[in-house]
């Protein structure tokens, strides 16, 4: 199997790999894919309260060179990212950067997944915290 | 002295022609290129005399008569004309056939093809080490029973299976018993007589000689196998195989066969020694590594092993300086993990993670030692950036997860 260069790059010196405190609430992890299939990839994002934009991300990535390259590629380009802009990643802009063949798409739309999984992760936390905040508010008398 | 990169540690899929094979087959490319098949003239008699040679240099490698050696263009030609010829030919005493889930594809999509024509197939399951049970074999026999095909070690984990056992059987039940030999022979004592085998499948290029020629042992005695030919001709071979013959590749399967017949002892004995060598490095060297199949029963040149929480190709890229195996077949067009592998019962993710070392005639011990230690590293690495291996780590249960394989 032929590599591009990026996807070698990216395998060779992963960016970000690592992880982040998971019961963090400025902290999303998304957890995809099965080892049955070959990938699983774990992304984590972690948000600025205060601007919305993700300070950090981080990944742990199970699964071949293009998985590994499409999953760091992410953890990349999220940084500097808000939330909003995050989720408006597509699977399409990781095969166009990465030189993709048609037979490791799937990886890229793993990595979507991924980050679209963090932010939910995020989001609910953050609901909850909102939720736990009022509950906490409530006169208890 | 330095190694030379990259590595080949695998002689399951192919080995290079040994120098002495070479040797032998170039002069009848051109000097003696003659027609074996030409009666009339010295050009013909020559090609007759060196075929005729060849075919008693592979039987006595197998203890065999050359008379019951046909020569075919390798051994999925060898499986096809086996179970073809077997099913047409036996077709009124019976219609069917029992093989193992393991077996290579020429033997398993022969057997498909057969189905589709009205044949019963019965692929037996294979236990934990990768052999058949011989209860479950017995018990799959029944009157219609013509033909057992089970190969003689496995080309993915190297496992034996009990061939004299089911030769034994076989005979005992009347039924004919065909083995895919391809990896066995010229590496393990393989004897026709004494494992009571009717047909078996050779290839030339496993065995240190040349691409595009292989044989099929059929015995002609006790009983004598009769097969219908799947290729019609000018009834080359005993009416079995039609088609000019490949000479210089016969002369260089004779001289291959030759070769191992009187090396075999001691190349197997340095190879399992490597081979060990290169299991308990490994082993020392890390931890959650599993072997496939039996250790006890397996080619002396064989190790396949499960690397825990990284991914084959991945792990392939890695070593991308080493030729072996991958039993994740995400390195092939499907993206399926190895069928041998799952058969044993290993997880997909262990199917997934699975490597092939093959040793052969040219591996050295620094080698080895390169091979074990660059794949240390690089199992290292992976594991250091898989989300399983931190999971595992933390005390997750990772077959107990729910993992989010919709659409994918």
């Amino acid at each position: 199997m032929a590599y591009s260069n990026k996807v070698i790059d990216h395998y060779e010196n992963p960016r970000n790999v690592g992880s982040l405190p998971k019961s963090d609430p400025n902290v999303g992890t998304g957890l995809v894919g099965a080892p049955e299939c070959g990938d699983v990839m774990k992304l984590q994002v972690k948000v600025n309260p205060e601007t919305g934009v993700i300070d950090d991300a981080k990944f742990k990535t199970f699964g071949c060179g293009s998985a590994i390259a499409s999953s760091s590629l992410a953890t990349e380009w999220l940084k500097g990212k808000t939330v909003d802009e995050a989720l408006a990643i597509k699977n399409t802009d990781i095969v166009n950067e990465l030189s993709l063949p048609p037979v490791k798409i799937h990886c890229s739309v793993l990595a979507e997944d991924a980050i679209k999984a963090a932010i939910a992760d995020y989001k609910k936390k953050q609901g909850a915290e909102v939720k736990a905040a009022a509950t906490a508010a409530q006169p208890t008398a | 002295m330095a190694i030379k990169l990259p590595i080949y540690m695998d002689y399951h899929a192919t080995t290079p022609a040994d120098p002495r094979v070479v040797e032998a087959m170039v002069p009848y490319f051109t000097e003696h290129f003659g027609n074996a098949a030409s009666r009339n003239h010295p050009f013909g008699w020559e090609a007759e005399e060196a075929v005729e040679k060849g075919r008693k240099q592979v039987a006595e490698l197998i203890g065999a008569n050359a008379k019951e050696i046909v020569f075919t263009s390798g051994a999925t030609e060898s499986d096809n004309l086996a179970i073809k010829g077997v099913a047409e030919m036996y077709r009124e005493k019976g219609n069917h056939i029992i093989t193992a889930v393991t077996e290579h594809k020429a033997i398993i999509d022969t057997c498909k093809r057969l189905e589709k024509e009205g044949y019963r197939v019965t692929y037996l399951p294979v236990q934990k080490d990768g052999r058949i049970s011989l209860d479950a074999l017995k018990a799959a026999i029944t009157d219609k029973t013509i033909l057992i095909t089970i190969m003689a070690a496995n080309n993915e984990i190297g496992v034996l299976q009990p061939i004299a056992e089911i030769g034994a059987l076989a005979k005992e039940k009347g039924i004919l018993f065909h083995t895919d030999a391809v990896q066995a022979v010229g590496k393990i004592p393989f004897n026709v007589n004494d494992l009571k085998v009717d047909i078996a499948s050779l290839s030339a290029h496993k065995m240190y000689g040349p691409k595009g020629v292989g044989a099929l042992y059929v015995r002609r005695r006790n009983p004598r196998v009769l097969l219908a030919p799947i290729i019609d001709g000018g009834g080359h071979e005993r009416g079995m195989r039609s088609g000019t013959l490949n000479v210089t590749g016969i002369v260089g399967f004779g001289r291959a066969a030759e070769i191992c017949r009187q090396e075999m002892a001691t190349e197997s004995e340095r190879l399992r020694n490597l081979r060990d060598y290169l299991n308990d490095k490994l082993h020392k060297q890390l931890d959650e590594i599993y072997i496939n199949g039996s250790m006890e029963h397996r080619l002396p040149h064989n190790l396949n092993i499960s690397f825990a929480y990284v991914e084959g190709e991945s792990l392939l890229m890695g070593i991308n300086d080493v030729a072996v195996s991958s039993g994740s077949a995400c390195t092939s067009a499907s993206l399926e993990p190895s069928y041998v592998l799952k058969a044993l019962g290993a997880g997909d993710d262990l199917a997934h993670s699975s490597i092939r070392f093959g040793l052969g005639r040219w591996t050295t011990k620094e080698e080895v030692d390169y091979v074990a230690d660059k794949l240390t590293h690089v199992v290292s690495r992976l594991r250091d950036m898989s989300p399983l291996y931190e999971l595992a780590k933390e005390g997750v249960d990772l077959s107990t997860m729910q993992w989010q394989t919709e659409g994918h």
